[in-house]
């Protein structure tokens, strides 16, 4: 039988599918740190600390109110988005006309508070959370068996990305949304409340991190550190995909989880490195990353 | 940092070659007496462990405050040096100064081949260039075999200095340390104040207008950046012989995170801030140590704090109050 | 610093000089993980044990004003040793208690016999404790990665499932715990037929458990701890790993972990334990009165650090000294019955010798509550469990 590099390709096939789907969740927290820097020139160093609230309030919902994983779907998603209005109405509003590095370090912060806090009250095991029944069980492919929660997160991203992308690229309100960015005082004579679109906006940023905590709930554990590490792999994925730019946070995101994936099959110890490889070379070679606009 | 209305550096108001002010030497003396008889009063490891993490703070002030380069990935050079450092006296047998001396070599041609490339890219992109080489260090010093994974290298020997003198003591080396120490800081004082001191900071107000002026900026932000890690490694290989060992601690990100910390809380720009932010982290975390998670929460509740409400950091806000660069 | 007083009020006033016995000050320090991945499995937990043994023990009546002080090393060695070199020089701490995670406990263990005192190590497993890097006065109480080698691989293998293939973490611990797996299992007559090294810590094990479906081995053997093993089992399960006939092997799980994944997710899980809460009608009360305190049952690392405890005093009180190669000595030569860990001793070099346990987990229909999570298989005998002290690389143990 044809193999690459002596991995059969049937295996070759199911680990590009697993990329895909790791890459789902870059995508959906790529974006979201996209959105953020793009229209409002900060480093949310608080996204990963974010997501990890997603899960918590899944789990939270669930222990104490008993709301199933689809109100949690949407509910989460909004309530971590409050939390994130709060955040930007109290501090990062001041941050604005400052150096990246001052937001960075703000959130940066913010995000130690809301891990330490949550490692205090709910230790550091992590929570049972289980798939909704919906989507227990799996598909057999025949190169492998795929369990249907993974396939719906795969789908549940791709709609939410683009649909982000439609909106901040194609509609009216986007339209409004990077004029507001580029110009704050024109837009804001022409009747529209500046300093409001911005508060929305980072909270649509940080629900989109709540959206992907939501999703991760089931599969990986629920734990106050869940977010930590990651954050700085996302934050290499949305500079190879070129700062601000959304959609090459949501192509990057997908991409780089397949090459992971890939990694994975050929030298694993080495998927933990190799985007920041990557990030090296783009950085490199085309600093502005791979979809950027300007440097 | 290349917004420059957002620079704390308060400017000295003298030519660079009258030397230093007396306020600054009065400082210094001070320190020397407080530091000279520290050990009766503090545990001297803690009180070594406090100047390692000034150094290393000192140093990489010297890229972020007067260069205008944030780095995120300092503690490759402070982590790397201490593992060669380690390595040195404990598999070859080294004394100490021998040691501290390679590791802090390695360190500056480590920062010589990263800050080759880095420097080519400004702001964000230099900081992400960092870390991604930061992080590519990490994946050495994990999978390497000298560094003994996540064990480190452990029981390394304190030997003698040049041979002769044991330092086996804390007592002993901590005047060893200190005088490390000091010295580093005392150089990088002259290096700020010196006429390339002067040109860095040019280059970090306007730097169109100094190559204009002709001066060839790269060649400048290479060789501050090259100092910086050798500094910070000259930190990171004294720590490696005061507490034995070095470890994955010391190159991990958050390392890179923790000196930013420092120097922000004291103050980005000044002399003092940053031997002022690091003894206020470290001793934070030696008498918080009890208190578990809560030491992440009052770390994180200080940036907040620190962004919002002094940007200046602590002696930053001190210099403006008493009209006087520190 | 939070410091518990105990007893030492009333000796204090009631002692008088002319009185038998003076008071001697012992002081213990709990050193551990109290933020980080192994917060829950020791962290305060351990303080509380360790309390409740000077308690029981009695102190304040024998003559010994007993104080307990706890830390955080953050998982750190350099943390780690700093606090080590502070508490002896300093604070007058006589032993240190707990350290999990392997390289805080190496740094530990050199300092201590430095300084000459006492390390009772409960948290942390790897076997170079007691083997190359073995010190006189170093006390390993609850387990290693040998032991749990020894439980699991040697079960699993001779119960039928002998070809393994490995999901290990890719750093010294996972290393030598899937090292010693597999000399166990091929000693059992199993075999090894792949292994896959995964970056410390990660999140999604789906590539690699892919990688173990398609090797055709009965059984996956996870060298890893904590979330890595957590993550792993229930993307085990969700992709129907055990369903499809492999079984999965954990090779260092506490109950903590078994807990946080719950019955359902978990059932079916073989693993090596020193201690359980529901073994028999001491453990039972021991950890009801644990659980009074805490707030929840305890791990075997709690369960060490109370023995441990119990132990050290004893040999303070017969010896009258806290210089570490003295009581060190009396530990080794005085075997113990514990209600926790049954009879054992400590062997020369330092490995505390008991019965170690295999248990499988329940079921959710078997299960009662949160905590009635195992189902006991096999005891393996304390003199089985170890490696033996011979060839373990510990010179002083082994001279003369």
């Amino acid at each position: 039988m044809f193999e690459l590099l002596g991995v059969p390709p049937q295996v070759l096939m199911g680990q590009l599918l697993l990329g895909l789907i790791n890459g789902s969740f870059y995508a959906v927290l790529s974006l979201g740190l996209a959105v953020i820097f793009g229209l409002l020139n900060i480093i949310n160093f608080s996204h990963g600390a974010q997501y990890m609230l997603g899960a918590f309030v899944a789990w939270m919902l669930l222990e104490y109110l008993g709301i199933s994983y689809w109100w949690a779907l949407l509910l989460a998603p909004v309530i971590v988005g409050a939390t994130g209005l709060v955040l930007e109405k109290l501090a990062l509003r001041r941050l604005y006309h400052l150096d990246h590095l001052y937001g960075l370090l703000l959130t940066f912060g913010v995000a130690l508070i809301i891990q330490g806090l949550f490692r205090n009250y709910y230790g550091i095991s992590g929570l049972p959370y289980q798939i909704p029944d919906q989507l227990s069980g799996g598909q057999n492919l025949g190169f492998m068996f795929l369990p249907n929660y993974r396939g719906w997160v795969v789908v549940a991203s791709v709609v939410v990305c683009f649909g982000t992308w439609f909106v901040i690229e194609k509609t009216k309100l986007g339209a409004y949304l990077r004029a507001a960015t580029e110009n704050p005082t024109l837009v804001g004579a022409f009747g529209i409340n500046v300093p409001l679109m911005i508060m929305l906006t980072y909270g649509f940023g940080v629900a989109l991190a709540g959206f992907a905590g939501v999703l991760a709930a089931p599969i990986y554990s629920v734990n106050p550190n869940m977010g930590a590490d990651l954050i700085i792999v996302v934050f290499a994925v949305v500079v190879i995909g070129g700062m601000g730019s959304i959609m090459g946070a949501i192509v990057t995101g997908f991409g780089l989880g397949i090459i992971e994936g890939l990694t994975k099959v050929f030298y694993p110890a080495g998927s933990a490195v190799v985007i920041f490889v990557i990030m090296a070379i783009v950085l490199m070679i085309k600093p502005e990353g791979l979809f950027g606009r300007n440097a | 940092m290349s917004a420059t209305d957002t620079q704390p550096a308060p400017e000295l108001h003298r030519p660079a070659t009258q030397g230093m002010p007396m306020l600054h030497k009065a400082i210094f003396a001070a320190l020397l007496v407080v530091l000279a008889v520290l050990p009766i009063l503090v545990y001297p490891v803690f009180a070594m462990k406090v100047m390692c993490f000034a150094l290393f703070a000192a140093a990489f002030n010297l890229l972020l405050g007067f260069g205008g380069l944030l780095s995120f990935g300092h503690a490759a050079y402070f982590g790397g040096a201490s593992y060669v450092a380690a390595h040195a006296s404990k598999v070859w047998g080294w004394s100490p100064e021998l040691s501290i001396l390679v590791g802090t070599l390695a360190a500056g041609i480590l920062g010589l081949a990263i800050g080759a490339l880095a420097i080519r890219r400004q702001g964000i992109y230099f900081a992400m260039v960092t870390l991604a080489f930061a992080q590519m260090v990490y994946f050495f010093a994990l999978q390497a075999e000298f560094t003994g994974g996540e064990d480190g290298i452990q029981s390394v020997p304190r030997g003698s200095l040049f041979g002769l003198f044991p330092v086996d003591e804390n007592e002993a080396l901590y005047y060893l340390v200190l005088a490390i120490t000091f010295g580093g800081i005392l150089l990088l004082y002259r290096i700020v104040h010196s006429p390339f001191g002067q040109v860095l900071k040019a280059i970090r107000e306007n730097e169109p207008r100094a190559v204009s002026l002709g001066y060839r900026v790269n060649r400048y932000k290479l060789t501050v950046f090259v100092l910086s890690a050798t500094l910070a490694g000259l930190a990171g290989a004294t720590k490696s012989q005061v507490f034995q060992l070095a470890s994955l601690t010391d190159v991990h990100w958050s390392m890179s995170g923790e000196v930013v910390l420092m120097t922000l809380l004291g103050g980005v720009g000044t002399v003092f801030g940053p031997l002022l932010g690091a003894t206020i982290v470290v001793t934070m975390q030696n008498y918080l140590a009890s208190m578990g998670a809560w030491v992440t929460v009052i770390q994180g509740v200080i940036f907040v704090l620190g962004v919002l409400l002094f940007r200046e950091g602590i002696i930053g806000v001190l210099s403006k109050w008493l009209k006087r660069p520190l | 610093m939070k410091t518990y007083v105990l007893g030492a009020l009333t000796v204090a006033s009631f002692a008088l000089p002319a009185a038998a016995q003076d008071a001697m000050d012992v002081k213990l320090g709990v050193l551990n993980d109290r933020s980080g991945v192994y917060a829950d499995l020791s962290g305060e937990g351990s303080v509380v044990a360790a309390r409740m043994a000077v308690a029981d023990f009695g102190a304040a009546d024998k003559g010994l004003n007993v104080e307990v002080i706890s830390a955080d090393h953050q998982n750190k060695p350099d943390v780690a040793s700093n606090i080590a070199r502070q508490w002896y020089d300093q604070d007058g701490v006589d032993a240190i208690l707990d350290v999990p995670t392997s390289s805080a406990a190496l740094a530990v263990a050199d300092i201590t016999a430095q300084e000459n005192k006492i390390l009772i190590d409960s948290g942390a497993g790897s076997t170079q404790l007691t083997g190359e890097q073995c010190q006189p006065t170093t006390i390993h109480w609850t387990y290693d990665t040998a032991a749990l080698a020894k439980g699991t691989g040697g079960a699993v293998t001779e119960g039928g499932d002998a070809k393994w293939f490995f999901l290990t973490a890719d750093y010294a611990f996972g290393h030598s715990l899937e090292e010693e797996t597999s000399k166990v299992v091929a000693e059992a007559g199993g075999e090894v037929v792949g292994t896959v090294r995964h970056p410390f810590p990660a999140t999604d094990f789906s590539s690699f458990l892919l990688q173990a479906q398609g090797s055709g081995a009965d059984v996956i053997g996870l060298a890893n701890a904590g979330g890595d093993t957590v993550n792993a089992i229930k993307q085990a399960s969700e992709f129907g790993i055990t369903q499809a006939g492999q079984s999965l092997a954990a090779l260092l799980m506490f109950i903590t972990d078994v807990h946080a994944l719950g019955a359902e997710t978990a059932q079916g899980l073989v693993l090596t334990e020193a201690f359980y809460w529901d073994h028999d009608d001491d453990t039972r009360a021991w950890s009801a009165r644990f659980e009074e305190e805490f707030g929840s049952k305890p791990t075997m690392v709690h369960a060490g650090v109370y023995s441990g405890t119990m132990h050290y005093l004893r040999a303070v009180e017969a010896t009258g000294s806290t210089e570490g190669d003295v009581v060190a000595e009396w530990m080794k030569a005085n075997p113990f019955d514990d209600p926790l860990f049954g009879e054992g001793y400590v062997r020369k070099d330092g490995r505390v010798i008991h019965d170690m346990h295999l248990y499988e987990v329940k079921s959710p229909d078997e299960s009662t509550g949160e905590w009635d999570l195992y189902n006991l298989v096999a005891t393996i005998p304390g003199e089985e469990a170890f490696l033996p002290m011979e060839g373990s690389g510990c010179a002083f143990a082994n001279a003369g």
